[in-house]
């Protein structure tokens, strides 16, 4: 076996208040030039490393799991190998043709039919004509959307639009595939086969590097686990022995988010974070039976335009459970602000969400638009006191509903 | 293959074999934009007709009939339209080209491809409907019973010189566009001004001697006099006036391959 990748040092740094700002304007570039003639040089803004020193080497036919909390450089190191962006320093070296999923469906048109999608999806992922032609039947039977080929994919459901966007990306055939999180598509056959189809292209010869935080799928998949934190490698070996570290060191939650960025706007987070008042034993999650609390801790410097802040909660298969915004109960779309400092607070009522980890993305208003900030917190709900624990019921909720029984109020008979 | 990942310093690296491999890409992307922009109309491809028809005929009515501009001895419904092929193509390839890397800002941050592809894919969709509206100019001129003559073998060269023109000015303010998003405002600007100070609705022979070589600075002047005068035969071609602006349209379309290539980089970071 040889190293198909070699990565040395690599870097990246971004400026802090640069990373998310969404955009300069010409105003303040030009405010700068006349204030930097005047005022001494100030000194260089805060660097933030995203990324610092990372080395590895990885061998071909190997399935490599890259894990780490949120904000720990999974992305950029992905961004990085996909060529999306580039390291600050450092080298990398590939031996092979490299294609990247950091998202499926790529450049999915939605007034194009299933058929015309293939062929611009392929083209985008790096694949000529001809090759897309002669894997159009396999990629099609793959999909199982033989029927709605020339439809356009704003008819298709979610379900549809997701196998079709995979089954593209399942057939290209790279030396080296980087894959992120997007085996949590589907429903649980079609992943099922996506993991099958992942096992194919390692038997065949080729790397493969996956981020995922869904462990299990990642103690199947991969032999060998990279673990990031703090933009280091902390550790890197067979995959049980890492995955067991990791999970023992409670990381798998992230309760509290302090934004990496300056303050953009007006408006400003200071931290968002989850409260409750009963945490079993080992901050491992919260029983089901008690409420959540996400806290927005925010200041409104000036005057602000009307806006809201969305929450959207997403279970550990990326399926988006619930959206719910600052102005929900205002009943307009958008709200408007208090100037100050102060706290929101989202209650998740106790008795609601089925065991299991989620994923929180918050928007921060931008006066006019929203900026997502996505998996900022990361939380799990314990079998304590659910109703799911107690007799293993489906769904994707476990609330408890009000049931009425003849002959009383609400209350079952005794047993 | 070996892929090599570092950071990039000093000059960029053209790279343009890579663009070359991606002509696939851009063939696509460019046909996306024309299929999707058809099916989403009813009339389709007929907008390609009635807009520079409409527009020419508001032009002959307001300049030729209200205030009486000389038109170099042809109807002046030919003289504005001889203009507009070329000026249509080029404000509206300018400006799709301008936002084509900010407009596909989703699939910069997620997926690697030559980036030089999304605006050149616009400007692939623009000439696509040049070729439509020439099809309009044939039937007009035989309307009017004119005859091409030998100076219509020009007229490539000079649709051309239009091509690295809104190339060359498309790809600058693409890349501008990611980091100053002041440019959404200078765009739908320079394409409104830019029609009344280039010779669109009136004849470039209206421009005092004096003044004549300034104003063929901008590039546009000397591909709607060369227009006119390989389709009409009748303007005179200012010489130094065309070389101007062939000279302005190359040193802006080398510059802005080079600005493009060296910011590049950081697209993916800004966006």
């Amino acid at each position: 076996m040889s190293d198909v990748i070699i990565a040395e040092g690599v870097s990246k740094s971004y400026r802090l208040g640069e990373q998310t700002t969404a955009y300069n304007l010409f105003r303040e570039r030009i405010v700068q030039v006349f204030k930097s003639s005047f005022a001494a040089r100030t000194k260089p803004a805060n660097e933030f490393w995203a990324l610092k020193d990372v080395s590895f080497t990885i061998n071909s036919a190997e399935v490599v799991g890259l894990i780490g909390k949120n904000g720990a450089g999974k992305s950029t190191l992905l961004k990085i190998l996909s060529r999306i962006t580039e390291p600050a320093e450092g080298r990398i070296d590939l031996y092979g043709k490299v294609s990247s999923l950091l998202e499926v469906g790529i450049g999915f048109h939605p007034e194009l039919s299933g058929r015309e999608n293939v062929y611009l999806n392929g083209a985008i992922l790096g694949m000529s004509r001809r090759e897309i032609r002669r894997k159009f039947d396999e990629i099609v039977e793959f999909a199982e959307i033989a029927k709605f080929l020339d439809t356009p994919v704003k008819r298709y459901s979610s379900g549809m639009y997701v196998r079709l966007a995979f089954a593209v990306a399942a057939h290209l055939e790279p030396d080296i595939l980087i894959v992120d999180e997007v085996l949590a598509v589907g429903d649980s056959a079609f992943q099922q086969k996506c993991l099958g189809k992942m096992r194919d292209i390692r038997s065949e010869g080729r790397t493969v590097i996956v981020v995922s935080h869904n462990m299990a799928t990642v103690s199947s998949l991969c032999q060998r686990v990279i673990w990031l934190a703090g933009g280091k490698v902390k550790a890197a070996g067979e995959a049980q022995s890492i995955i067991r570290q990791y999970l023992s060191e409670g990381v798998e939650n992230d309760f509290v988010w302090t934004p990496r960025h300056g303050v953009l706007s007006a408006f400003e987070y200071h931290s968002v974070s989850i409260e409750s008042s009963e945490v079993s034993g080992g901050g491992e999650g919260f029983p089901a039976n008690a409420p959540i609390d996400v806290v927005f801790d925010i200041s409104i410097h000036d005057k602000f335009p009307a806006g809201r802040i969305e929450m959207r909660l997403q279970t550990d298969s990326g399926d988006l459970l619930l959206t719910s915004t600052s102005a929900d109960a205002t009943g307009q779309v958008n709200h408007e602000w208090v100037r100050g400092r102060q706290q929101l607070r989202c209650r998740i009522p106790a008795d609601f969400l089925m065991p299991g980890r989620y994923f929180i993305t918050i928007t921060e208003p931008y006066g006019g638009y929203d900026i997502v900030r996505e998996n900022v917190l990361t939380f799990s709900v314990t079998e304590e006191g659910s109703l799911a624990a107690r007799d293993q019921r489906g769904g994707k909720i476990a609330p408890l509903l009000s049931w009425t029984f003849p002959g009383s109020a609400g209350v079952p008979p005794a047993d | 293959m070996h892929t090599v990942i570092k950071p990039r310093r000093g000059l960029a690296q053209l790279d343009l074999a890579e663009v070359w491999q991606a002509r696939e890409l851009l063939g696509f992307l460019a046909w996306r934009d024309i299929v999707v922009r058809y099916k989403q109309t009813s009339i389709g491809v007929f907008w390609a007709f009635i807009r520079p028809f409409l527009t020419m005929i508001i032009f002959s009515v307001v300049f030729g009939r209200i205030a009486k501009l000389p038109s170099d001895h042809v109807p002046y419904a030919v003289l504005t339209f001889t203009a507009l092929l070329p000026w249509q193509f080029f404000s509206t390839a300018f400006a799709d080209a301008a936002s084509a890397v900010v407009g596909n800002g989703y699939m910069i941050t997620k997926i690697y491809f030559p980036r030089l592809i999304l605006p050149l894919a616009s400007i692939a969709v623009g000439i696509a409907d040049f070729l439509v509206s020439f099809v309009l100019l044939i039937f007009m001129m035989i309307g009017y019973r004119m005859q091409p003559t030998w100076r219509i073998l020009a007229l490539p060269l000079f649709f051309a010189l239009c091509l690295v023109f809104t190339i060359g000015l498309g790809l600058w303010t693409a890349a501008l566009y990611v980091k100053y998003r002041d440019m959404r405002h200078l765009i739908p600007f320079l394409t409104q001004f830019g029609m009344y100070v280039s010779p669109v609705a009136f004849s470039s022979s209206l421009v005092p001697a004096r003044w004549r070589f300034l104003y063929s600075l901008n590039p546009m002047v000397a591909v709607i006099d060369g227009f006119r005068w390989s389709l009409l035969g009748t303007t005179q071609l200012y010489v130094p006036g065309v070389i101007a602006g062939t000279v302005m349209s190359f040193v802006l379309l080398i510059s802005s391959v080079y600005y493009f290539k060296q910011t590049e980089r950081v697209f993916a970071d800004v966006m």
